[in-house]
């Protein structure tokens, strides 16, 4: 039962191979055997949101993934956001408005948001709260949080502006 | 929770998807986008001790336009594909407007058409607009393939006709007809979340601007998508005035729908939504097919 299979995965533009278990979670992967823990794990059910990434280039839930079904495949984690050290403008944004406290959701409301900020320069208040009615936040109440994906996207966009 | 060790196996065509599923019979699922199946696995709801993984099966994943004015939809085409497609907005706008209300951007990017059906979640949208748009299903097996229509392809809770050797591989939609308007709405307690209860519907008015037909289909209360047996009983051959929608909808939630009650909602309440959810959803399907 417990036969290994090999996965071979870019993540944040670095290739990875390993031996797993084909129930081996894509979240758990991430963070055990890469080591990259910035990706946080709150449910394990789809429900919060903390574990999102981007799987080829769109927002998933690592946690509702098998390991596996990664191999060939390219994902970017939080940590993938600030290769240089040098924090990506949504990460800037989240300081500046306050939109974070304890930090738990925070990867996963990044890596929700990076794709939605990049492709709408004029997002409405409801089309902000629809891109993140997936991802739970126990602490801020939100508001931070559309105020910093607004300042994000005056900081990418509208940079004359800002 | 972590889930329990299985076979994998990947297939990359249907021929080799269906074989698996014959040898291991009762034994395997098949994993398609995995949104649901993952949790109950990771809650050990669900052992499956061999998984199919659909997602390398490239055959799967298509939007193609029908001869008869519809949709083919293969079943691994994700939610998120149906969304964005302008060839589902064009000839099923009833689909179109329903796709944003399942679940969550990041879920509707991996979940597929054929995983909701076969899933058969009764509160779920993909099921209850398949048999509004008196949709047909496409199943395989090694055994050859058949059509089943939707309204005998959901038979109870989480239950379908799909054999434990059978795969989805097909979804058909056949366009409105002429003449035909439609609305979809739901209500749930925060966006994204299953809905308490949600209502489809598709009127089609004669020339002289009167009911010709109505298909209005709850979910959410009920084992399976209901279909309303009182609406077109109500409005077929009538004007369709404000009063008789909202006859309609008053019947339709009175006659046609189980709920049933729990934590979220009492039964009562979840009848209520349904009779005003129905009103509304009549009263705009006229709207638009006066409008056509
Ligand atoms: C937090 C959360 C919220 C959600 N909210 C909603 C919502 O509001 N509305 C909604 O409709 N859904 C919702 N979903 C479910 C989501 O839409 C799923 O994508 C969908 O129900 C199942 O599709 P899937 O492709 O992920 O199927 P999977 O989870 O892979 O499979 C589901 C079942 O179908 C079987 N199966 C899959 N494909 C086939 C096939 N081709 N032939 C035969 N059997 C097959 C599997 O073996 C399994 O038993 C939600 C999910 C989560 C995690
Ligand atoms: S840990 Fe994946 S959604 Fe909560
Ligand atoms: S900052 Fe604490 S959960 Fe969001």
């Amino acid at each position: 039962m417990s036969e290994l299979h090999t996965v071979r995965v870019t993540v944040n533009g670095t290739v990875y191979e390993r031996q797993v278990e084909a129930r081996m979670l894509l979240s758990d992967f991430i963070r055990h055997e890469l080591g990259l823990t910035g990706t946080h794990v709150g449910c394990e059910h789809g429900v919060c949101g903390a574990c999102t990434v981007l799987f080829d280039g769109e927002p998933v839930r690592s946690c509702l993934m098998f390991a596996v079904q990664a191999d060939g495949h390219e994902i970017m984690t939080v940590e993938g956001l600030a290769p240089e050290g040098e924090m990506h403008p949504l990460q800037e944004a989240f300081h500046e408005a306050h939109a974070l406290q304890c930090g738990f959701c925070t990867p996963g409301f990044l890596m929700t948001l990076k794709p939605f900020v990049e492709t709408h320069p004029n997002p409405t208040d409801e089309e902000i709260r629809k891109a993140i009615s997936g991802n739970l936040c126990r602490c801020t109440g939100y508001q931070h949080i559309i105020e910093a994906v607004k300042l994000a996207i005056k900081k990418i966009h509208h940079s004359d502006a800002a | 929770m972590k889930p329990p060790a299985f076979k994998y196996l990947a297939p990359t065509t249907v021929d080799e998807a269906v074989a698996y599923l014959a040898e291991y019979g009762y034994d395997a699922k098949p994993l398609a986008g995995g949104q649901s199946l993952i949790p109950t696995m990771n809650f050990r709801l669900a052992q499956p001790a061999v998984l199919v993984d659909l997602n390398r099966v490239q055959e799967l994943s298509y939007i193609r336009p029908a001869e008869d004015g519809g949709v083919l939809i293969g079943a691994m085409t994700r939610h998120v594909q149906v969304e964005r497609s302008d060839l589902v907005a064009q000839r099923l706008p009833l689909l179109h407007e329903t796709v944003p209300f399942i679940a969550h951007p990041q879920i509707r990017n991996r979940g597929t058409y054929g995983g909701s059906i076969s899933h058969a979640d009764p509160a779920a949208e993909l099921p209850a607009i398949t048999v509004a748009h008196r949709g047909r299903v496409q199943l395989r097996s090694t055994r050859g393939s058949r059509w089943v229509p939707a309204e005998e392809f959901f038979l109870g809770l989480f239950t379908t006709a799909l054999e434990p050797d059978e795969m989805v591989v097909e979804i058909a939609l056949p366009a409105l007809p002429p003449r035909t308007g439609w609305a979809f709405d739901e209500f749930s307690r925060r966006h994204g979340d299953f809905a308490l209860v949600g209502v489809a519907a598709a009127v089609t008015l004669s020339a002289q601007g009167r009911v010709d037909e109505v298909r209005l289909v709850f979910m959410g209360v009920g084992d399976r998508p209901m279909t309303s047996a009182a609406a077109p009983a109500v409005l077929v051959g009538q004007e369709p005035s404000d009063e008789a929608l909202e006859e309609a909808a008053q019947r339709a939630a009175q006659e046609d729908i189980d709920p049933f009650g729990d934590v979220h909602a009492s039964a009562a309440f979840r009848r209520h939504l349904a009779s005003v959810l129905a009103k509304r959803v009549l009263t705009r399907a006229v709207e638009r097919a006066q409008a056509r």
